[in-house]
């Protein structure tokens, strides 16, 4: 509960960031309420191929039933959209705390014992870095289609692109761990830590990470801006989450085949979801970023 | 100074080799070459000479000394796919990519850099703080996204320039170029825009930072106190000062221009090295995707290294710092 408080009391005071803060949690009631109380629309029995290609509302022909019109299943675009854009956060979001765990661990391990391990990891993070987190994660999903096979089941599909996109990620989270822990591990109260008898794994769990949190938590924010942009591509590619279990970008995929014959509404609501959720988790980063740099603070 | 620089070259050949040896190990753990590779009714000797060929019948290290070898003489492998020679797809692909990222190039320069340098001199002004408006969604919104949209308002709705293909080409003996014919700049318009949003954005909003941050240098402020005009103060000392970083900075984004003409390519099925990568993730084509990883890496290598040797040739400040 701390942890929404003080969430809170950093935007507080700054509109943009309330306003971010606001959609946000808009979002996630929308894409985690909805849901509950509607059939899935992406079963079989969940389509109507009467309704097909149904324009908006306010459209000639539309049906006040269909807000937001419907695909070419059939399927009202309104509810269609809240599955999409939970399985969306849910890979955003599990694909970051993938990254999180992986560079923090790797990180605080080269920042605290340093020397040859410290080495190893950097040089590797140096190559990883030879590579943007939408190129590694294209050839990861490659490789597992060479191990697994293109026929597998969604959730193991989904498994995969989490997995691919959370390995993309792990660079910038060690060094940032890495070069805080590089500062903390000098001072006074690790010292005494050690005095005291506390093992090295308590000293760095207990002691030396919650201090390197705030670092973490900004780059987390922005990276999940970043990881639902590389999941909705690589699902718009027709490599990652298939529309069984759609993510926005598997919606927009589909929904592009009918650009052509003036089915405009199929992809735009998913693009224009798309792009409110990242607009507001960037607002979001970007207010956490400068609350935490010490050298703006003050300023904004 | 050739001591740094002989360092600094050395380890980009390790970093190089240490990178084709992952794309090695992927090639020679993933997948069975020769049950991809030989038609069902191969004889022993067409089976021999494959394994020959793909050196299957040396240890580990061998064969990745000719792997390598084989690289640096033009022999990248077979395709699992299409059964043909990878650096042949990759030649008959790459003049359409070279093409789209030049076109995306000019306009990135004609477009971009005046708009920056507007908006870094003049911030306050109504286009500039239009332009920053509509460079936010240079950066929020994702490259597919941008070429729907530009395909649904230029291609259905308007009708001006076609959605996919590159329109006509012309062969210049092993380069087919699309920038010869009429439907082939049609062609080429929407997704070079698409491609450049990126570097559009990141253009404008690096060099509006850095001029705004030149402008408050002492060596502005002084050019000001001598009484020069304006003109010649913004455009003789702040420009080159912050066009500098600004490209170099443009130049370590090359990985991410790469990705994104994969998913470009894949908008507007344009038909160049972004699309055969997709195609070969799609088909797990482990060797194609090998030897991407390879290429991708040694383009931003040998940048990084590039853009690293000429700071002490831009910047005369670091020579005389290191002498």
């Amino acid at each position: 509960m701390t942890a929404a408080r003080s969430l809170f009391s950093t935007v507080r005071g700054a509109p943009g960031a309330t306003l971010a803060a606001f959609l946000i949690l808009a979002l996630f009631l929308y894409a985690f309420l909805v849901p509950l109380f509607t059939a899935d629309p992406f079963r079989l029995a969940g389509m109507s191929i009467m309704d097909s290609f149904t324009p908006p509302a306010w459209m000639e022909g539309g049906n006040a039933a269909f807000p937001l019109g419907a695909d070419d299943q059939g399927r009202n675009i309104i509810t269609a959209m809240a599955y999409g854009l939970r399985t969306s956060i849910i890979v955003g979001v599990s694909a970051v705390l993938i990254g999180l765990v992986l560079g923090g661990a790797l990180g605080l391990l080269a920042g605290f014992v340093g020397g040859r391990t410290d080495a190893v990891i950097m040089r590797i993070a140096d190559v990883q870095l030879a590579y943007p987190a939408l190129l590694l994660a294209m050839v990861i999903d490659g490789i597992a289609t060479a191990v697994v096979g293109r026929e597998r089941s969604a959730t193991l599909a989904i498994a995969i692109v989490i997995f691919a996109i959370g390995i993309a990620f792990w660079v910038q989270f060690a060094r940032t761990i890495r070069s805080s822990v590089l500062v903390e591990r000098d001072q006074d109260y690790v010292a005494a830590a050690q005095i005291t008898g506390r093992s090295k794994l308590a000293i760095v769990l207990r002691h030396i990470l919650p201090n390197v949190m705030a670092p973490v938590l900004v780059i987390a924010t922005i990276n999940l801006g970043i990881a639902i942009i590389t999941e909705a591509t690589l699902s718009f590619l027709g490599i990652g989450i298939p529309l069984t279990h759609p993510s926005l970008g598997a919606l927009i995929r589909n929904g592009n085949a009918f650009l052509q014959s003036g089915e405009w509404w199929i992809s735009t609501w998913p693009c224009l979801l798309l792009a409110t959720l990242v607009i507001g988790v960037n607002v979001l980063g970007d207010h956490l970023r400068d609350h935490f740099n010490p050298k703006l603070r003050g300023r904004s | 100074m050739i001591l740094h620089f002989v360092e600094r070259v050395l380890q980009t050949i390790v970093v190089l080799l240490v990178i084709s040896f992952v794309a090695f190990m992927l090639i020679s753990t993933l997948g069975d070459p020769l049950g991809v590779l030989l038609p069902p009714d191969a004889t022993i000797a067409e089976r021999n000479a494959l394994i020959a060929r793909l050196h299957l019948d040396q240890p580990l290290l061998q064969r990745f000394w000719s792997f390598i070898s084989g690289i640096l003489q033009g022999d990248f492998g077979l395709s699992y796919r299409t059964q043909q020679d990878v650096g042949a797809m990759i030649a008959e692909r790459l003049p359409a990519t070279v093409e789209l990222a030049l076109v995306s190039l000019l306009f990135t320069i004609i477009l971009a850099i005046p708009a920056g340098i507007l908006c870094g001199v003049k911030p306050k002004a109504l286009v500039s703080r239009a332009i920053m408006l509509v460079s936010i969604a240079g950066i929020t919104l994702p490259n597919f996204v941008i070429g729907i949209l530009l395909i649904a308002v230029f291609s259905v709705h308007l009708g001006w320039f076609p959605s996919f293909g590159r329109g006509g080409t012309v062969d210049l003996g092993g380069w087919t170029t699309g920038l010869l014919t009429v439907s082939g700049w049609q062609a080429v318009i929407l997704p070079a825009l698409t491609l450049a949003s990126f570097q559009m954005t990141f253009v404008i909003r690096m060099l509006r930072t850095q001029l705004m941050e030149v402008g408050h240098s002492e060596h502005i402020r002084f050019a000001r106190a001598r009484g020069l005009s304006e003109t010649r103060v913004w455009f003789v000392y702040a420009i080159r000062n912050a066009l500098l970083p600004t490209v170099t900075m443009l130049g370590l984004q090359l990985g991410n221009i790469i990705a994104f003409s994969v998913v470009t390519e894949s908008v507007f099925a344009w038909p160049g090295l972004g699309s055969l990568f997709l195609q070969s993730v799609q088909a797990a084509d482990i060797p194609v995707i090998a030897i991407y990883l390879i290429f991708v890496g040694a383009v931003y290598m040998l940048i990084n290294l590039a853009v690293e040797l000429s700071y002490p040739l831009i910047d005369p400040r670091l020579k005389r710092r290191s002498a």
